[in-house]
């Protein structure tokens, strides 16, 4: 590799790190505003102007706070377990594309930490393994109250995950039919979802070309399905605190608390880049390139995907701030009979009407 | 369609990886300098809210999560093979789906022969249902 490519893969790889822990900072804080708007009240004002210094406060205090191990702790795996999540889900992120292109000389850097041509793959099996930091954090903590709650993460996270994968597998099947055969690389999703969709009627002539009109039915299940992955309310029965006290980190505190939050945060960030992605046409918005000076129209497709990141974001939050938190078995029976047969027979229904659309009645 | 896969492909997602995890370490390890460190007997008993825990913790749960997790592997495995065929779905014709819609059928089958077997239903009382009507 030449001295201008390990250049570019620094900026890549940099620029998604930095990008992830700025946006952490930033998002808890939005949450907390957001929520408290809501609420009728103001939410921090301290630290720093309206309290947007809040999360770097509580970021220091925590840094510096005792971090107790329980003696009946199985020292090798609880150490691991904050490693274990914090490292998916920064992975998860290296997929996502934030930004469009530019030039540095000859070589061409896309805002993109690795185009890995099975994508979505990598990104399914990154949310499989953190799944391993629950379970482990539960059980190698050795008390009753992170145990319960890392089995009961544990089953809730791996049975949405099958309503995610299955969702996923329509838009994969969809994107086939829009461009020279199908893809799992992100970047090439984001590609087939530009322009718009003149060529079906004029009428619509103006409507983006994003997966989420065609695949209206997997958005919903997905972003359901992303909400409870992100063991968001009301899907937080991992952390129901009346019950189980703080869940599979009730023994983690100080700075190995904090790397749990953070991988809390990044997963939340990281699920909504990734619906935006997905859905909503990624980083593609117009640059009006020519009329306004280079480095904007270079900068604005980050402003597009960062708008669209966060517009999901907002639901997110909106949604922790309408619904009560269900209960365990209406979690479960919401999962297995409703998200995963709806996104299994909406998986057949475009099957079938894409398969008409792409090679005409099997009969004619 | 088809470009050659190379190791360099992943070099930025190893990148990420050291640095996530060095990230991890360098800010675990930094805190353990700074921070007071003073365990006492009370503060590494598992936590009971305040109070002496009198009977050790049991490492045993309900077997009802091995049932969530074995039905997962099963899913998950189905759910990969869906994947492989939608990359290349287009190249296959009516065969592929006709094909799809046959294996659509067992896992709904499967899916289907759960739910009325009541594995789905979490309460006992709801699986008790089944137990009844099989005692019947």
């Amino acid at each position: 590799m030449t001295g201008v490519e390990w250049l570019a893969l620094g900026i890549k790889v940099l620029g998604a790190f930095g990008l992830l822990l700025l946006a952490t900072l930033l998002n808890v804080w939005v949450e907390r505003k957001v929520l408290a708007d809501m609420q009728n009240r103001l939410g921090p004002m301290r630290a720093g102007p309206f309290g947007v210094l809040q999360t770097v406060a509580d970021g220091l205090k925590l840094f510096f706070k005792e971090s107790i191990m329980p003696r009946k702790a199985e020292v090798g795996m609880y150490l691991l377990a904050p490693f274990l999540a914090v490292v998916p889900a920064f992975l998860i992120f290296v997929n996502i594309p934030w930004g469009g292109s530019f030039h540095i000389g000859e070589t061409e850097v896309v805002l993109q930490g690795a185009d890995l041509d099975i994508g979505l793959l990598f990104i399914l099996a990154m949310s499989s393994i953190a799944v391993y930091a629950v379970v482990l954090a539960g059980w190698s903590s050795g008390s009753k109250y992170p145990l319960l709650g890392g089995v009961r993460a544990t089953a809730q996270a791996i049975s949405y995950e099958a309503a995610i994968g299955l969702s996923l597998v329509s838009v994969v099947l969809f994107t086939a039919t829009q461009g020279d055969g199908g893809t799992l690389s992100l970047y090439e999703i984001v590609q087939r979802q530009s322009g718009t969709w003149a060529d079906v009627h004029p009428i619509v002539g103006w409507v983006p070309r994003w997966n989420i009109i065609p695949q209206i039915a997997a958005f919903v299940i997905f972003l359901t399905a992303a909400v409870a992955e992100t063991n968001r309310a009301p899907f937080d029965l991992v952390e129901a605190e009346q019950e189980l006290v703080g869940g599979f980190h009730t023994e983690y505190s100080g700075m190995r608390f904090a790397m749990f939050f953070l991988a809390e945060y990044v997963n939340i960030f990281s699920m909504s880049a990734l619906t935006a992605t997905l859905f909503l046409g990624g980083w593609l918005g117009p640059t009006w390139e020519g009329t306004l000076p280079a480095f904007i129209s270079g900068a604005l497709p980050t402003v597009w995907f960062l708008i669209k990141t966060y517009a999901i974001f907002f639901i997110f939050i909106w949604i922790r701030a309408t619904l009560p938190r269900l209960r365990y078995d209406q979690l479960m029976s919401l999962g297995w009979k409703r998200l995963i047969p709806g996104a299994l027979g909406w998986l057949v229904l475009s099957g079938l009407v894409l398969a008409f659309r792409q090679f005409g009645a099997p009969w004619g | 369609m088809l470009t050659p896969v190379t190791l360099a492909d992943y070099l930025p997602i190893a990148v990420m990886l050291v640095l996530a995890a060095g990230f991890v370490a360098v800010t675990l390890v930094a805190s353990r300098l700074v921070r007071p460190d003073n365990p006492t007997p009370e503060k590494l008993a598992p936590y009971e809210s305040g109070i002496l825990p009198e009977h050790e913790p049991s490492q045993r749960f309900p077997v009802k999560f091995y049932l969530v997790a074995m039905l997962f592997v099963i899913f998950d495995v189905e759910i990969i093979f869906y994947f492989a065929y939608a990359v290349i779905w287009t190249d296959l014709g009516w065969y592929g789906v006709a094909a799809m819609l046959l294996f659509t059928f067992f896992v709904a089958e499967t899916l289907a022969y759960v739910w009325k077997r009541g594995a789905l239903d979490w309460n006992v009382h709801q699986r008790r249902r089944y137990i009844d009507r099989e005692a019947a």
